[in-house]
Formats: C-alpha cells, sequence, structure tokens
C-alpha cells in the first residue's frame, strides 16, 4: 500500500475536522485511510525534593519510574485505542465503502510520520493538538511545524469546521519551483470537481509571467476542473485574505518551500503566516 | 529544532527549577570538598560548578544530567597543583576540553559499547568509595564534636523525608547543613569550617587566560595529566548518561555529550575553575527531584554561583562535618547495592572483572586505569569463552585415509587447541581437513592450519583441504554486511 490517506487524530477539538477531510480526500483518491494516534510520553515526573539518596536508590528509582510509566501507558494506550475505534466507527457509519485502518505508535509524531512517509500519500493534521484546545486559535500547535517541515508528502492542515470545498485558491509566486509542483500533483484526483482559482501577487516582470501563464494553461486544459486565474498586486497575505473572502474560498493551496536552501529548511516564511492566520484549511504541496 | 527545543528546555519547568535548585545543594559540598583534596581553593571547585553546569545545559547530549566539578578529576589533580601550582592547573583543563572536543569530533563516545556493564558497575562502585574515602583526612584526628555532628548530619538527611509534609519538599540536606551550622555557631564549638580551607568567592567569575609560559615545556607537563582527566570526564559522563537514559527511558547524543563536556571544560578553565566532568550521585539526585529537562542543569549551576557570591559570608560559616555527611549521603547513593546482591548470581568472570576495575582504582586513585584493566579482563574472559566453541572431529574415511572436520571459531584463544586437536603420531597416506564449518578469525588461525598442514606433511600424509575459503571469508576486516542480514548468515549460517 503506497497510497494512505494518513489522519492524525490525538482526540482534541481539532480531531473532528482532521476526521471530516480525512474521509473527503480518501474518498475523491479511492484510497484506504488510516486515522494514526501518536502516543507522546508527557515528561511530567513525580517530584519527591527530599535530595537525599539512600542505598540501592539506582534499582528503587528505575522500578519506580518504569511503574508510573507503565501505569500511565497502559491507560493511554486504552483510551487511544477507543478513541480510534469509536472514530472509525463513526466514518465507516457515513462511509461504508471506505477502508479504514487504525494505528496506534509510541514516540513522536514526526518522528513516526517520517518512518511512515513513503506509504503516505497525503497526511492531514489538525493546526492545533491536544496542547492547545484551551487557546484562542491564532497559534499553529506545537507538533504542525516540526512535521511540516519534514514530511515530503502534501500535507492538509485543518482548522475549525470542515467542509468539502467546493472553490479552491491556489497561491502561486510565480517561479519555476512553484510550477514544477504544480505539474507534479496535477494528476491527484484529490481537488477533482472544484473550482480552481490560481492567484499570483506581484511579480510583474516576464519571467515570472510566463510562469504564471503555464500554469494557467496546464491547469486549463486538466479535465474535471475550472481555472479562474487573477494576478494581484499588493501586500501577499492582505490581498489573499481579501481575495478568499470575495470569492468565498473553502481551501487554499500553497507550495511549502522556501526560496533559498536555507529557509527550505524552515518552511517559507509567508507559508508559515498563512498558517498562522487562516481559518480555513490549507493544503501544502511540496 | 525550535520543538527540540522547547521540549529539552521548557517542557517540565516546575519539575526543573525545583530540582535544579535542589541539586544546586548537593553540588557545593563536593566543589568545596574535591577542590581542598586537589589541593586549591574551594573557590577554583565552586567557579568550576557553575561554568560546567551553566554550558553543559546548552551544549551537552544527555539533558538533565548534572556536570560540575567532580571528586574523578581532581584526584587526577593532586600532584599537578603540587608540584607546578594552581595556572597549570587551569591550562591542564583548557587542553582537557580540547582533547575532549576532539574526541567527540572522533565519535569515541560510540567506544562506549566496549565497556561492558560489569566495568560500569565497577567504575560507579569505585567512584563511590573515592568519594567514601575523600572524607576521611575531615574525620581523623579530630575532636568528638566531628563525629558527633556528621552522625547527626547523616541522620537528618536520611530521616527527615519521613517527617510528614515538609519532608518531601524541602531537601534534607540542606535541613542537615542549615540546622549543623546553627549548632556550630549558638554553642560556637571550635570545629573546621569551610572558611577555615580557603578563600570563597565573593564575586562573579571573571575571564582569566592561565599565566603560564606558552611553550612546549608547559605542553609536556600538562598533557599527561589533560589526557588523564579527559578519559576519566568523558568515562564518567558517558556512564551517567546510560544510567539517565535508563532511569528517564530517553536516548542521548554520546558524542555531543563529548564535545560539550569539552566546551565546558574550556569555559572553566578560562573563569578560574578546574576540570569537571558528570556526576553520577547528583544525576540521580535530579531524576528523582524531578529533574529531566536541560533547564534543571541551568537552574543548579546558576543557583550555586547566587547561592555562594551572595551567601559567601554564612556558607564560610557551614561546619566541614555538614558537607562530610552531605558527601556520605553521595557516596552511599552512587554505590550499586544491586552489584553485592548479585555477587553470587554472577559468573565468576563477571565478578572478577567488576572486582578489578574497582580494586585497580581504590588503589591508583585513576579510574581511567580501572576502567582499562576492566575492559581489557573482559575481552580476554570473553575471547577464552569463544575459544571453546571450536571442536575438531576425527573420522575415519579410508583405510589410511582420515578426515578431520572442524567446527567453530578459530581466533588466536583457539589456535593452540586447534593445533593439538589433530594426531601427528598416526601414520596416515591421505589426510582431509574439512573447514567448511569452521570460522578463521584471524592470522594466527591461519598460521596454525599451515602448521597442521606442513606436519602431516612432513609425517608423509598427503593434505587436502576442503572449504578454506567459506572459513576465511571471516578474516577481512571489514565485512559490511551489518545492514545485510542475509550476508551475514551467508557468513555464519552453514554454508
Amino acid at each position: 500500500m503506497t497510497n494512505e490517506v494518513t489522519a492524525c487524530i490525538d482526540g482534541s477539538k481539532s480531531s473532528e475536522a482532521v476526521c471530516d477531510a480525512a474521509t473527503w480526500a480518501a474518498a475523491q483518491l479511492n484510497a484506504p485511510l488510516t486515522l494514526l494516534h501518536v502516543l507522546e510520553k508527557s515528561s511530567f515526573a513525580e517530584s519527591d525534593l527530599s535530595g537525599s539518596i539512600g542505598l540501592g536508590v539506582r534499582e528503587h528509582l528505575l522500578q519506580q519510574l518504569t511503574e508510573l510509566d507503565a501505569q500511565r501507558s497502559r491507560l493511554a494506550m486504552e483510551s487511544s485505542r477507543l478513541m480510534l475505534e469509536d472514530t472509525a466507527i463513526r466514518i465507516n457509519r457515513d462511509h461504508p465503502r471506505l477502508q479504514v485502518n487504525t494505528l496506534q505508535r509510541h514516540g513522536r509524531l514526526s518522528d513516526n510520520i517520517l518512518d511512515r512517509q513513503d506509504k503516505i500519500n497525503l497526511l492531514i493534521i489538525g493546526r492545533q493538538g491536544q496542547s492547545h484546545d484551551e487557546n484562542d486559535g491564532t497559534q499553529v500547535g506545537s507538533q504542525l511545524e516540526t512535521v511540516t517541515r519534514t514530511v515530503r508528502c502534501p500535507v492538509l492542515v485543518t482548522t475549525g469546521h470542515f467542509t468539502p470545498p467546493k472553490k479552491i485558491m491556489m497561491a502561486f509566486d510565480g517561479t519555476p519551483a512553484a510550477l514544477e509542483t504544480i505539474k507534479a500533483h496535477l494528476d491527484s484526483p484529490l481537488l477533482e470537481g472544484t473550482e480552481c482559482h490560481l492567484v499570483m501577487v506581484n511579480h510583474d516582470d516576464s519571467a515570472h509571467i510566463a510562469c504564471f501563464g503555464e500554469a494557467t494553461q496546464l491547469l486549463q486544459n486538466r479535465e474535471g476542473m475550472t481555472t479562474v486565474t487573477a494576478h494581484l498586486t499588493g501586500d501577499l497575505e492582505q490581498v489573499l485574505t481579501d481575495y478568499k473572502q470575495q470569492h468565498d474560498i473553502q481551501l487554499i493551496v500553497m507550495g511549502a518551500y522556501g526560496h533559498s536552501r536555507f529557509r527550505q529548511f524552515f518552511i517559507g516564511s509567508h507559508t508559515r503566516n498563512m498558517l498562522n492566520h487562516t481559518r480555513i484549511p490549507l493544503l501544502l504541496l511540496r | 529544532m525550535m520543538q527540540t527545543m522547547k521540549q529539552e528546555w521548557f517542557s517540565n519547568i516546575r519539575g526543573d527549577l525545583l530540582s535544579g535548585t535542589v541539586v544546586a545543594l548537593a553540588l557545593i559540598p563536593e566543589a568545596i570538598a574535591f577542590s581542598i583534596i586537589a589541593g586549591v581553593d574551594p573557590k577554583v571547585g565552586l567557579y568550576a560548578s557553575f561554568c560546567i553546569a551553566v554550558i553543559i545545559a546548552f551544549v551537552g547530549g544527555r539533558p538533565g544530567m548534572i556536570s560540575a566539578a567532580t571528586g574523578a578529576m581532581s584526584l587526577l589533580m593532586v600532584t599537578l597543583v603540587k608540584d607546578h601550582g594552581l595556572q597549570y592547573l587551569l591550562a591542564a583543563t583548557l587542553l582537557t576540553g580540547v582533547i575532549q572536543i576532539v574526541a567527540g569530533f572522533l565519535k569515541l563516545g560510540d567506544l562506549m559499547r566496549f565497556v561492558s556493564r560489569a566495568v560500569v558497575t565497577g567504575f560507579v562502585n569505585a567512584l563511590a568509595i573515592l568519594i567514601f574515602m575523600a572524607q576521611l583526612p575531615e574525620l581523623t584526628n579530630v575532636t568528638w564534636h566531628v563525629y558527633a555532628m556528621t552522625a547527626a548530619g547523616l541522620g537528618i538527611i536520611y530521616l527527615f523525608p519521613y517527617v510528614p509534609k515538609i519532608g518531601t519538599w524541602l531537601p534534607s540536606p540542606l535541613v542537615c547543613i542549615i540546622a549543623m551550622t546553627a549548632v556550630a555557631m549558638i554553642w560556637n564549638i571550635d570545629i573546621r569550617t569551610v572558611a577555615d580551607m580557603g578563600e570563597l568567592p565573593d564575586t562573579l567569575p571573571v575571564f582569566l587566560w592561565p599565566d603560564v609560559p606558552l611553550n612546549l615545556e608547559t605542553l609536556w607537563i600538562i598533557l599527561p595529566y589533560s589526557c588523564a582527566l579527559a578519559a576519566v570526564g568523558l568515562l564518567e559522563s558517558m556512564m551517567t548518561a546510560t544510567i539517565v537514559d535508563d532511569l528517564t527511558d530517553t536516548d542521548s547524543d554520546r558524542n555531543r555529550e563529548c564535545k560539550g563536556q569539552g566546551v565546558a571544560n574550556i569555559g572553566a578553565g578560562l573563569l578560574g575553575g578546574m576540570a569537571g566532568c558528570a556526576m553520577i550521585g547528583q544525576s540521580m539526585i535530579n531524576v528523582k527531584s524531578g529533574g529531566r529537562g536541560r533547564l534543571s542543569t541551568f537552574v543548579a549551576g546558576f543557583f550555586l554561583l547566587i547561592m555562594v557570591v551572595f551567601l559567601d559570608e554564612w556558607i564560610g560559616q557551614i561546619p566541614m562535618a555538614a558537607l562530610v555527611a552531605v558527601m556520605i549521603m553521595v557516596s552511599i547513593g552512587t554505590f550499586s547495592w544491586d552489584s553485592v546482591v548479585n555477587l553470587k548470581k554472577h559468573p565468576l568472570s563477571t565478578n572478577v572483572v567488576m572486582l578489578a576495575t574497582v580494586g585497580v582504582v581504590v588503589a591508583t586513585h585513576n579510574l581511567a586505569l580501572g576502567v582499562f584493566i576492566g575492559v581489557l579482563l573482559a575481552a580476554l574472559f570473553f575471547a577464552n569463552k569463544i575459544g571453546q566453541y571450536m571442536m575438531v572431529k576425527r573420522e575415519e574415511t579410508a583405510p589410511s585415509h582420515v578426515t578431520y572436520r572442524v567446527i567453530g571459531q578459530v581466533f588466536f584463544a583457539s589456535a593452540d587447541e586447534f593445533v593439538n586437536s589433530f594426531d601427528f603420531h598416526e601414520v596416515l597416506s591421505r589426510v582431509t581437513i574439512d573447514l567448511s564449518q569452521a570460522h578463521f578469525w584471524d592470522i594466527t588461525a591461519v598460521s596454525a592450519l599451515d602448521k597442521v598442514v606442513i606436519k602431516f606433511r612432513r609425517e608423509g600424509a598427503d593434505v587436502d583441504l576442503i572449504g578454506m575459503n567459506e572459513a576465511s571469508a571471516t578474516l577481512v576486516d571489514r565485512f559490511g554486511v551489518h545492514d545485510k542480514p542475509e550476508e551475514i548468515e551467508k557468513l555464519l549460517g552453514g554454508h
């Protein structure tokens, strides 16, 4: 199986949107869906501040810490299993034909995704994880940045609620790299049936405009999609946000790459800002 | 990267702050006690502890491990300080740091896999014994007051945690130090205090370049010391890292830790401190107190400096007996009690390795030497054991024709046994030696085979060798099969 849709859920508020998006994507791609929950070990420790160490302290301490971890892990495993099963049942109730697998892993989310990334066709993750439930919704979850930086497959980041998109906006920066990205993903059935708005902001020189033209051609020749283009000027993020509101866009597609090798290590700064402020789902392409 | 940093520094803020504070209290006695043993002012050890703890918090490879001025290191410096003075010690500290950084780049941290469990246990026990023995000068030729105070101090340390409520959140070493200081001051008992032992820090440490002539002569003086310091520092750090790994169920980056120890020692040398390394006892106190992240190490160093610089009047009043009590606790906690219990269960060779390590260290006060002997013994025992996995079967194939079938491992330890397995007095016209189930590991094995063949020829027999190619496939130094399981099977399976 090399084309699974993997959804990272953790039982938090955002998991619902992740599931909805995953169901939609798996149906579009006609691919099996894997629900992944990574059990991260909290470094929380019972503290005993007596500061004294006696004979056999190492053995005692090891035993004590192991027992503590074992208890915590068992509880976490059980609740995670229930959560995954519930979610799978719920998805199958609405979409009986979808193949849903569940997967539990120990360790860190980013490490586990990296280990499996050649099996993953599309990764779906909520903008905020468990530890962010009480926040107001402007901050990116601690996991997301690492994950988006390290994986090589497309990542769909969900926010708030998810509705199957009818209108999408593709933010295009007019570089050959962006063109390559579009070419690489052109045949994917994920966005079939949507109205695609290809938007470029600024970049008035001929090289960028030529790329833009080529991208437009590619998308217009793609069957099963209608394409609208726009070349605007102004502050990038502001313009994109305004355009999104005016045209009732439900999904933004962006390249998640930087423009230099150094910045490639991080994700592009525009991408990060969009991640921070977007109220609609974001599809990051590599 | 940001996430890793956040994880390593700020994932356990409350626990790290509290445990760092507790650990700082356990750093002070060791820094003071071993500065005195090394023959320098307590401030040298205290500055070193501050620098090393703070620097290693940033550059170390094992979050939550405590490094500072240690007993193991100061025992190696005694003669250097006595013969050449403090400035040479500072220069040696800088060189130690450089050697450790080089070791880190050469990935010598990976060599730890050759140090067996028995050697580690022996090292830990020897360290505990050294720490305990280092306290004895404070307990000889003194009045009964000192014995009473040490005993009372130990009583407080081990019994105070049983006091309901405050017992678990007030560090008992602190209670011990405060109580003993109060007793000594109130009754004005005339016993040795920290102030009697030399200069305490009264300012923040300042940058200073060691005042030694920069020439080859200096290098030859400090190099042997620096090498020993670097080796012991890395050994103790790697072993402590293993212990912390086990306790917290996380991994550490050993080569980064090597480099980090080097950077920390250079920092210490430039700020007037002596070389240090990771501390087993204090790291265990840290883990037990709930410290897990880099913040705990940082807080330990920082808090130590704050206490020492701003409370120097009071620190000077602490009776040495109180510090001795704390150090005895560290020594008891460092000692691996299990190793004594397991003496009966473990095989003799393991026990010999462990006890030899302890014995050599206690006799020479040099942990590196002990580890060297321990590793050597362990390797010899292992070679001996594997050497027994060799057998030569004799079969009479035809009249005056014998086939010897060699099975198992032939190398330097089993080569003699191999030669002796053949009966050269037998009168034969033809000998076949089947090697297809044997492994020749080194040149000793090959020459032993040559010897056997020549001997048979001299007796007038024709010798045929079967399976020589397969048997000698293991001769090559680099197999390059670690990642190819089928290759290993080909090599070691029944060809």
